[in-house]
This record gives C-alpha cells, structure tokens and sequence, in this order.
C-alpha cells in the first residue's frame, strides 16, 4: 500500500488567538447552569423507570394467587449466562390448583450470573416471569444474591391475566362431569 | 426374512433404490433419508394404518391390458406411470416391482396438514407441562407438516387426565392420539394383552380391561413408544425436561441377555434409561426391572471411603502376603477386570480349586431377562477366569475355610453370605473387598475399597449370545471411590506383576493377545450392535439360559 499524504491547512489568525473557541466552550458551560439538570441525586432521588425496563427477573402470580410458573423450564433453557435453576415438582392432588399438575418445587435466579437479557420472559409460554422495575441489586454475601422461589414471588407479586388458560380448563372438565362425560 | 431377501427396484421421489420384496414404503424411504411421518407405524409391530399420517402417492408403470406390453409415454420416452387418483399408507404399501412414490407433491403435502389439524383438534395445550416436549412427535411434526394455527373455535373435548394405568404408569387420554401402540405392544410383545379402546369417535378413550392393570415387567416400554405424552412413567414424571439429558449408550446388568441401554443424566445425576435399538439383541425393548438399577449409583448403602487407593491397596497386599488366598471374582465384571483378577490369581499362584465365580440363577421371562442374572458369565470363560460354569453356592470355599486351608478371601463385587457362606466363616477369614454397596462381606471385610458401578466406567460384557457389547461411563465416580480396572491393575502392580497403571487400552491390547476370541478387536472400537466372537471353545458348558428374544439355547 502506498502513503498518502494528508495536507494540514494552517490555522486562521481567529483559530491562533483561541479566542472563538474559549467563549463558545463558556456558552455551553453557561446554558447547563440555568437548564433543567440531567442527572438525578441517587440514591435520594430514583429515576423515572420507562414501560418494557429490564430489571430484576421475577415469578408473578395470577390475580386468583395461583402461581403461573408451571417449570417447563424453557427459561433455564434458554437463559444464555445459565443463572436459573429449577427444581420441577408436582402439584398435590388436594391444592386448589392440582389440575395443572405441575409447579417449580425450586426456582433459583443468581443475580451474580444475570444480564438482564430478558430472554427468559420472552420465551415464557406461561407469562409467569417477568423483569420488572428493580434495577439495584446489593448484598454482603454471595449467597445474598441468589433469589430463591419465595424472594422471586415477594418480588414479583400479582399481574393480570389476559387468558386464564388453567381456570378455562378446568371449569371445562367441571363443565363435563355434569353431563356425565367421564 | 430369508437370509437373501430378493432384490427389486422401486422409485421413490425420482431416486431409484433396491429394496428386499414387501418392505413397506416408510423403511424404503427412510433408506434414501426421505421422512415419511407417521404415529401408528412402529418397525417392531405389526402394521394397523390408522393414524394416516404416512399418506404418500402411489403409482405404477402402465400396461396395456389387451396386449400386456408397457405403455409409452410420447412426451418421456419412458414407460407411462398410472398415478392412483388418492393417497395411499405408506406404512400398509410394500414395495413391488416397479413401484413409484411421491412424497412431496401438493396432494401429499395437504394430506398431512389436514391429518395434523384433526389430531390437533382435540390435543391439549399442555406442552409445558407434557413430560414428551421436546421427544413428542406430534410437536415435531405439527412444526414440520402442520398448517401452524388452529381454524378450532370450539370447546376441545374432556377426558380423564390422570389415570394410573398400572404401578409405573401414568395415562392422560386428552393427549392420546389413539395410535394404538400400546395396545400393540401389549398384545404381541409383551402378551399381556391388557389395553383397548372404550367409546367412538372423537370420544375413544384408551383404558385397561376391568379388573386388569398394566403392570407386566415391560409396561414401561409403551411409554417408550407413545409418540405423545399420553402415557408417561411415574418414576420419570415432571423429573427433568429431555433436552437437559445427556444420552450414554449403556448395557442392562440385570442378567446375560445384555440389553442394550440409553442412560440419560445431567449433570452427574441419572434420571432414566431407555432401551437402545438393537435387532440381534432387544430389538427397541427393554425391562422395567433394569430401568431401576441407575438408583443403585446414589443408593444408601454405596460404599465409600476417604482413604487414597495406594493406602487400600498397600493394606491388600499385606493381607495377601500371608498366604493361603481364595479369590471370589464376579460375573458381573468387565471383561477387563475379569482379566485383571485371573492376573491377580495367576501371581498370586491361587490354585484352580480356590478361584470361584458365584451365579446368580433365577428364572428366565422368555423375552429379556435370562436365567442367568449377571451380565458377563461368557467373559468369565473367554478370559480363563474360569473353565467351568459358575455355581451358586461356594462349597468348596466354605470347606477350605472350615478346614483352615483358606485365611484370606479376595472378593471383588460379590456378597459371600447369599453364596453359602456362614457369618462365623466370614468371621474366620480376612477378607478384602472390592465392591460398590455395603453387604456382609463388606462389614465383616479387614479391607473394603470402594468401587464403580457399572454407570460410571467404560468396559465390556460378553452376553449369552457370545455378542461382546461396549457400555460408557455415563456419569463421574461417586466421591471416594474408584475404579475397578485402577483398583485391580493396582493391586496387580503392587504384588509385583506388570503395572497396566490402570489404562484401559493397555489391559485391552495385552488380553486381547493373550485371548484367542478377542484377537485383533481394537480397544473402544467395537460396533455398537456388538461383535459375536467365536463360542467354539465353550460348546460343551450348559448353559442355564432358556429361549427368549433372539436366543435359542443350543442342544
């Protein structure tokens, strides 16, 4: 490959006094003293978190209090840095939710593995986990930051259900057995 | 099948292959790798056709009637296909002379969505919770074949979703697609003719005949065969999902019919074992029985010690030294280990009469499981670890120990006590013992080293075919205990014999020298079928084993 020279064009007399220079840099420096401020005093002041933030992932119920996690774990599946582990276990036969017969005995997300990717909500097919608003995550141990099953639900909380897929099901079984099909 | 199946030309999708007469048209497909789908169709039962989702076009070369010459085709050249008007089963077509299929045209495309979109109707939503996502052939195929929505606005039907079909399996009939394998199976293969259908139409309902539970020694099998997730194992049962499990090809222990094994683990843990194809030995079957044994590895009793193996071994080789040694070796041993303790024996200068190799008898099923109840009696008799059958009790051991001839006992996996063996002659003896899991023998034992079971080595069995079988290590040794041929070679070296340091491709080149049937057989490169080695040399033994699957006893 040849060089090509690249010409420097000389500094007008304007430029060599700096003068233009310094006075625009003050005009900056002045406009953000008397506008609006960017930044926010954390950790008084929080900011404003927009809809669809990817914050802490969490387990949510359905507005009836049944948990929505039904472990299939597609999001242990998917989760690209492995921070979820679940433990897939059986619903009794006595719980009021027996009919969907399977609910995670375990479900452990470590913060420390985290990226916020959000992967495991959108492969979700029970929209049963969700990363919501928490965004600060702080411990004194390792062990602090492993959210086990019931941290993930006090997280999480209630969130509406646009389906009821399971109170349907069931109500159709229900629906059957009085007209004495099975 | 005769054993030269006549050769004939079909045409399949444009590609000519010579297929054996009357193959159907799924395995003849399968051999150019064009996947005809199908549910009902399974190649080790007999052909029923009614899940029609192998729908293929089917023609054959035109010929005039009136004078039986080939009809032309101006526009080819080439003698005129006669094209049938409809589809027809794939599974219930064989192949006959001149034979031509199409799998990939329009009519055969529609077919297919239209057989997926009713199968659907009615299917649950349940792929969450389906213990069969992930190996569900009605998932695969509606992804692959199906239209990709639901045009169904009505209510699906109602079924009973948890019912216990027998003591390890679960049936839910919302998700059958009525397939009738299971049936099948139950019928020809297992002949315990235990399941049918009850109801019409879209209410057809698989249930057991009143009274009756599915609850033979190879129920486990139809879910194994179950394309969807309507029957399930209860052991298995919401454990894990399938695309976690890592897959190792693996051998049934639990007798000489040497079952060839997918074990499935994660992580270091097993959760199942599958059978593994296999047409000279299980075909696609296998024994509930031997789908337990992987409970075996975390069991309460497994032996373990903290102690390093040159500790164990410089003990073994203490009490060895004093002489007056018998060695009870184990039919339930790798070929290799059964070549390291004859080694062992021979260095030690044990004569014939003090070397035994207790059986373990039982009744044989007629189908998978033999008489004989451990996995390498043959390896036993090719090795030279023994030149006679094995018994089941240990006389001649009991008499030696009574007389004062014996003082110590090498025991490599067995338990003295259920050979005939009294606790006081235990007590008399100094007995080293290798094995997996605590028994008598290891609590009356001065030295116990903790061994591997057969889940977590590499190694070979010899079965009752003479068939020599690989397994793998399908999950790492449990925390403190080690492996048998590292144990053996070990204890081999430290009395003074050739150190193998317990590498396997050593101990395998030099037995396969000293063995006339194993000559030349490279180490680890053995088909996964098997490899039948020369039974010449053992005709005159008989053998406990009667008929079964693909074994006949010689007479």
């Amino acid at each position: 490959m040849s060089v090509i020279k690249v010409p420097r064009k000389p500094l007008t007399f304007a430029e060599r006094t700096y003068i233009p220079q310094i006075v625009s840099g003050m005009m900056t420096t002045l406009k953000h003293i008397v506008a609006k401020p960017l930044t926010v005093n954390y950790p008084e002041e929080r900011p404003e978190i927009p809809a669809g933030y990817r914050g802490v992932p969490t387990l949510v119920r359905d507005p009836n209090g049944r948990e929505k996690c039904v472990s299939c774990q597609l999001c242990e599946f998917v989760c690209p840095p492995k921070a979820i582990r679940i433990t897939p276990g059986e619903i009794p036969a006595d719980s009021p939710a027996a009919h969907v017969e399977k609910a995670p005995k375990e479900f452990e997300i470590n913060m420390l593995r985290c990226i916020y990717c959000g992967l495991c909500q959108e492969v979700c097919p029970e929209e049963a986990i969700w990363l919501q608003n928490v965004f600060s995550v702080s411990g004194y141990e390792r062990g602090e930051f492993i959210n086990n099953k019931q941290k993930l639900y006090e997280l999480g909380g209630t969130l509406p259900d646009a389906h009821y897929k399971w109170d349907k099901k069931k109500a159709a079984a229900e629906e059957a057995a009085l007209h004495g099909q099975h | 099948m005769s054993a030269t199946p006549e050769l004939i030309k079909i045409n399949i999708d444009g590609r000519d292959i010579a297929v054996p007469r009357g193959t159907n048209v799924i395995e003849a497909s399968r051999l150019l790798g064009i996947d005809v789908p199908h549910y009902c169709y399974h190649p080790k039962l007999p052909v029923v056709g009614n899940c029609r989702m192998c729908l293929v076009e089917m023609g054959l070369p035109a010929v005039d009637p009136a004078t039986k010459t080939p009809v032309i085709d101006p526009a080819t050249g080439r003698q005129k296909i006669n094209w049938m008007p409809r589809p027809q089963i794939g599974c219930g077509t064989n192949a006959i002379p001149g034979l031509h299929i199409r799998t990939t045209t329009q009519m055969v495309k529609d077919a297919r969505a239209g057989v997926m979109e009713f199968l659907l109707i009615n299917h649950p939503l349940d792929c969450p919770i389906c213990d069969q996502a992930g190996e569900c052939k009605l998932q695969e195929q509606a992804t692959s074949y199906g239209r990709g929505y639901s045009r169904y606005i009505e209510d699906k039907n109602v079924k009973p979703k948890r019912t216990q079909l027998g003591p390890r399996v679960m049936l839910d009939d919302e998700r059958c697609i009525l397939c009738s394998r299971c049936v099948r199976f139950s019928k020809e293969v297992a002949k315990d003719d235990v399941l049918g259908f009850i109801d019409r139409g879209s209410y057809s309902t698989l249930t057991c005949y009143p009274g009756k539970e599915l609850a033979n020694n190879y129920s486990l099998n139809t879910v194994d065969i179950c394309p969807v997730g309507a029957l399930t194992s209860t052991d298995f049962r919401f454990k894990m999902r399938v695309w976690f499990l890592k897959q190792t090809n693996s051998i049934d222990t639990e007798s000489s019919v040497g079952a060839n094994t997918v074990v499935w683990s994660r992580e270091g843990q097993i959760y199942r074992i599958t059978p593994r194809r296999n047409d000279e030995v299980n075909d696609t079957w296998m024994s509930d029985s031997g789908r337990d044994l992987y409970k075996q590895v975390r069991a309460e009793n497994r032996l373990s010690s903290p102690a390093p193996l040159a500790d164990l071994i410089a003990q073994a080789k203490a009490l060895l030294a004093s002489g007056g040694v018998a060695l009870v070796a184990s039919a339930r041993s790798t070929v290799a280990e059964q070549y390291l303790a004859k080694k062992i024996a021979d260095h030690l200068k044990i004569p014939a009469d003090s070397r035994h190799v207790p059986a373990h008898l039982a009744k044989g099923d007629g189908l998978l499981i033999s008489a004989d109840r451990t996995p390498n009696t043959r390896g036993a008799l090719v090795t030279g670890l023994i030149d006679t059958l094995p018994s089941e009790k240990l006389t001649q051991l009991a008499a030696g120990i009574d007389a004062g001839k014996i003082k110590t006992v090498l025991v490599i996996n067995e338990d003295l006590s259920l050979h005939g063996l009294a606790p006081e002659q235990l007590a008399r003896v100094d007995i080293i013992h290798i094995g997996t899991h605590a028994s008598a023998t290891s609590a009356a034992a001065k030295v116990v080293i903790p061994s591997h079971t057969v889940f977590e080595k590499n190694g070979t069995f010899i079965n009752q075919q003479f068939r020599l079988q690989q397994f793998n290590a399908a999950v790492p040794g449990h925390v403190g205990t080690h492996n048998d041929a590292t144990i053996l070679s070990g204890l081999l070296a430290a009395l003074g014999g050739h150190d193998f340091e317990g590498k396997s491709n050593a101990i395998w080149s030099r037995l396969t020298e000293e063995t006339p049937e194993l000559a030349g057989l490279a180490h680890g490169n053995i088909p996964e079928t098997g490899h039948l080695i020369d039974a010449a040399r053992f005709s005159h033994h008989a053998f406990p084993e009667t008929e079964g699957l693909h074994y006949k006893p010689a007479k």
